[in-house]
């Protein structure tokens, strides 16, 4: 990987995102370790505990190698791999409708977009970030607010005793659930949708 | 040091010394038994696998029929139905085994003993699946290589393994498998050597949910239908990771291409998928394929004119997911060398294509579950139910009524659809991919949605107007079969006049 190809191209929300995200499995792991709850514990299974932390690692570790990279690529592909970690952790809580739509919508939809839309806008192919101090100063502060709060939150609430973990015929009650008592919220939603797809068709259409 | 020379490369005797002269003697010793009898006797090795393969499905039909008959118990004790459902004892092994008319369960049951263990049940599946996965796509590339040789009036390969080239895919694996292991100077190192693995591991993922049998499957999910769909989805990421880390034109375009239609082809396909998981009410693969057990007319392809428009667009888009032609272009030999894979080789470039081939029978899997019967046979599976739970009935009923065999049956001849397909249409423009899919498949598919809705609503399966329709579908579906097999059975008969004697008596079972 030559130098010459490297351009200088901040993309702060990038950074910071991952940070966020960062903070957010800290947190997480923080509030599994801290509140004894959320782990499997060895009578629900020693496989599943082992699971767990293979994939909690998993996470953890690819988020901060989203945070230490500088290629924006090879950080897509870490993010790939916290996706399929966290969707692995919904599988190992019985939330399978969960974990599969991760794949889909996350891993299969916005991941190819993101991938794809560095691969179509920039003019050399190794697309690197470079941050100013300033933005490492911002992201960090942001991030300790956020850990604060996070931590603080989870330390204050009360957790319940036992795991909760879904059944795993979740699918059927969500699908009842959105056609009769959050119907109005997932209407509202399509709605949106409706209307980002609208102004981006209106964007891509031709000058004539 | 030793001066050795060896029968397969023929020329200057070449020095090995240490292991290596003790592991070329050693395959010295291999090759010089092995070769004759390899030769000689390849016919009737043939012949046997095909035979053992046969008695495997027979032992296989009377041990899980047996297991179904457990697991049909534990079913309703939770969510984890499948193969690896709860734990089971010696005594309930044993009592399974008598009710499957197995009289010396003394010494079996203690044969069986590992397998009251959960997680011995699934790692023995899970290799079970990833064998599977393996001699699938060696078949299919010889298959694949038959079948073009057909096509293109020429024999195809003859030579490896003295029986119609048999063993030339196994060939081809060793022969990448020692290739060196080349990564371009200018490539970006760890993701181009990640990229195969992330096109592999999520086919291979998709299999843990893809039933078999109504109990032959690793996890019967509730989400078993997108979980599947998510696994076809998320393939892309090594395709494009691969063309992008290659750091090559034509790598890059193949990516691009990749991307740009798997993610345009996503849509309709899934929209296609709904259409059967609208008639059965379920997402999980073993309701949809359960479903579908009282003979062929209750296939869901031959339910009403809808789903079999749904059918026909799955296929199409099943066929672009999978890169198969004529959606190849990210591979594209004539115009990008060979498009993402074109810096790839050796056991790198191997693995995607055991991905691709492996990726065939996932969505021709799914075309069955979903479309054409699943598990079941022509036959209604009540008429089975007469046979009995003895040794004799569980095996005709697993073999002719429904079973794992069956499935494997119609998805090869999917896969079979899928490589005459190949071989017969050319390539398209990328334009006129992403024409197809936008402006033809999706509108087709989003009318076809709305008018099963609709149809559903008011023809529930058990109306008049939707048994006239189902009954009107499934004979013209029987008659083209039929008409279809009377074409092959009278080409068949007259092939000496048609093609000439060279061509008959060089293909198998000419």
């Amino acid at each position: 990987m030559s130098d010459s190809f490297s351009t200088t191209r901040p993309i702060g929300s990038h950074r910071f995102a991952a940070v966020l995200m960062v903070v957010m499995f800290l947190a997480n792991t923080a509030r599994a370790w801290a509140g004894e709850t959320g782990v499997p514990q060895a009578e629900s299974g020693m496989l599943e505990a082992v699971f767990f932390y293979v994939f909690a690692a998993g996470a953890l570790f690819s988020g901060l190698m989203i945070c230490a990279g500088k290629n924006v690529i090879r950080m897509a592909v870490w993010l790939f791999f916290v996706l399929g970690s966290v969707a692995m952790l919904y599988f190992l809580l019985g939330a399978n409708f969960l974990a599969v739509i991760q794949f889909i919508v996350y891993a299969g939809g916005i991941l190819i977009l993101l991938i794809f839309g560095v691969m179509l806008t920039n003019r050399s192919p190794w697309v690197r970030l470079d941050i100013k101090p300033r933005e490492v100063a911002i992201a960090a502060a942001v991030g300790l607010v956020l850990m604060v709060t996070l931590v603080g939150m989870i330390t204050v609430t009360d957790w319940p005793e036992e795991m909760a973990v879904a059944d795993g015929l979740t699918v059927a009650e969500i699908g009842r659930g959105l056609l009769t008592t959050y119907l109005v919220p997932f209407e509202v939603v399509s709605v949106l949708l409706l209307v980002v797809m609208i102004g981006a068709a209106y964007l891509a259409r031709q000058e004539s | 040091m030793t001066q050795m020379s060896v029968p397969w490369k023929p020329g200057e005797p070449v020095e090995y010394r240490g292991v290596k002269a003790l592991i070329v003697g050693l395959s010295k010793v291999v090759y010089a038994i092995g070769r004759p009898i390899l030769s000689r006797l390849a016919f009737p090795i043939f012949v046997c696998s095909v035979f053992g393969i046969a008695l495997l499905v027979f032992a296989t039909t009377l041990l899980f029929g047996f297991v179904d008959d457990r697991l049909i118990e534990t079913a309703t004790n939770g969510p984890e139905l499948g193969l690896a459902g709860g734990e089971l004892t010696v005594a309930e092994i044993a009592a399974g085994l008598e009710a499957a008319g197995v009289w010396w369960t003394g010494l079996l049951k203690y044969l069986f003993w590992p397998v009251q263990y959960a997680i011995v049940r699934d790692i023995i599946i899970s290799l079970g699946i990833f064998c599977f996965a393996l001699v699938t796509p060696a078949f299919a590339i010889w298959w694949e290589r038959k079948s073009a040789g057909r096509i293109q009036s020429r024999p195809g390969p003859m030579r490896v393994g003295n029986w119609h080239g048999w063993a030339q895919p196994p060939a081809d694996g060793i022969k990448l498998l020692q290739k060196e292991d080349l990564v371009p100077a200018d490539a970006d190192g760890p993701l181009f050597r990640i990229a195969p693995y992330l096109v592999y591991i999520p086919v291979m993922a998709a299999f843990a949910t893809l039933p078999f049998g109504s109990y032959w499957v690793f996890r019967n999910l509730d989400v078993g239908l997108l979980l599947i769909l998510a696994m076809l989805g998320i393939e892309v990421i090594g395709v494009v990771v691969a063309g992008w880390a290659s750091h090559s034109k034509w790598a890059i375009y193949g990516a691009m291409r990749e991307a740009c239609h798997m993610v345009s082809y996503e849509i309709p396909m899934g929209m296609a998928l709904l259409i059967p998981v609208m008639c059965v009410g379920s997402l999980s693969l073993v309701d949809i394929g359960g479903a579908q057990d009282g003979g062929w007319h209750t296939w869901l392809v031959f339910r009403n004119p809808f789903t079999f428009g749904a059918a026909l667009i799955y296929f199409i888009a099943s066929l672009a997911s999978c890169k198969r032609a004529p959606f190849d272009l990210p591979e594209g030999e004539s115009e990008l060398v060979a498009g993402f894979l074109t810096e790839y080789s050796g056991f790198r470039w191997a693995l995607f294509f055991f991905a691709e081939y492996t990726a065939m029978f996932v969505v021709a899997g799914l075309m069955v579950v979903l479309f054409l019967g699943g598990w079941h046979s022509p036959l209604p599976a009540s008429w089975g139910a007469q046979l009995g739970d003895g040794v004799i009935g569980r095996a005709i009923k697993g073999l002719i009524f429904s079973g794992p065999a069956l499935f494997i049956i119609k998805g090869y001849l999917m896969i079979f659809v899928q490589i005459w397909i190949r071989w017969t249409l050319p390539r398209i423009r990328i334009d006129q991919v992403l024409y197809a899919c936008v402006q033809v498949m999706l509108p087709v598919v989003m009318v076809l949605l709305l008018c099963n809705t609709v149809w559903e609503l008011f023809f529930p399966p058990d109306s008049i107007v939707a048994i006239v329709f189902n009954v009107i579908m499934a004979l013209i579906g029987a008659v083209v079969v039929v008409s279809f097999l009377v074409v092959m059975a009278r080409g068949f008969i007259n092939r000496r006049r048609e093609v000439g004697y060279l061509a008959v008596d060089l293909m198998p079972g000419g």
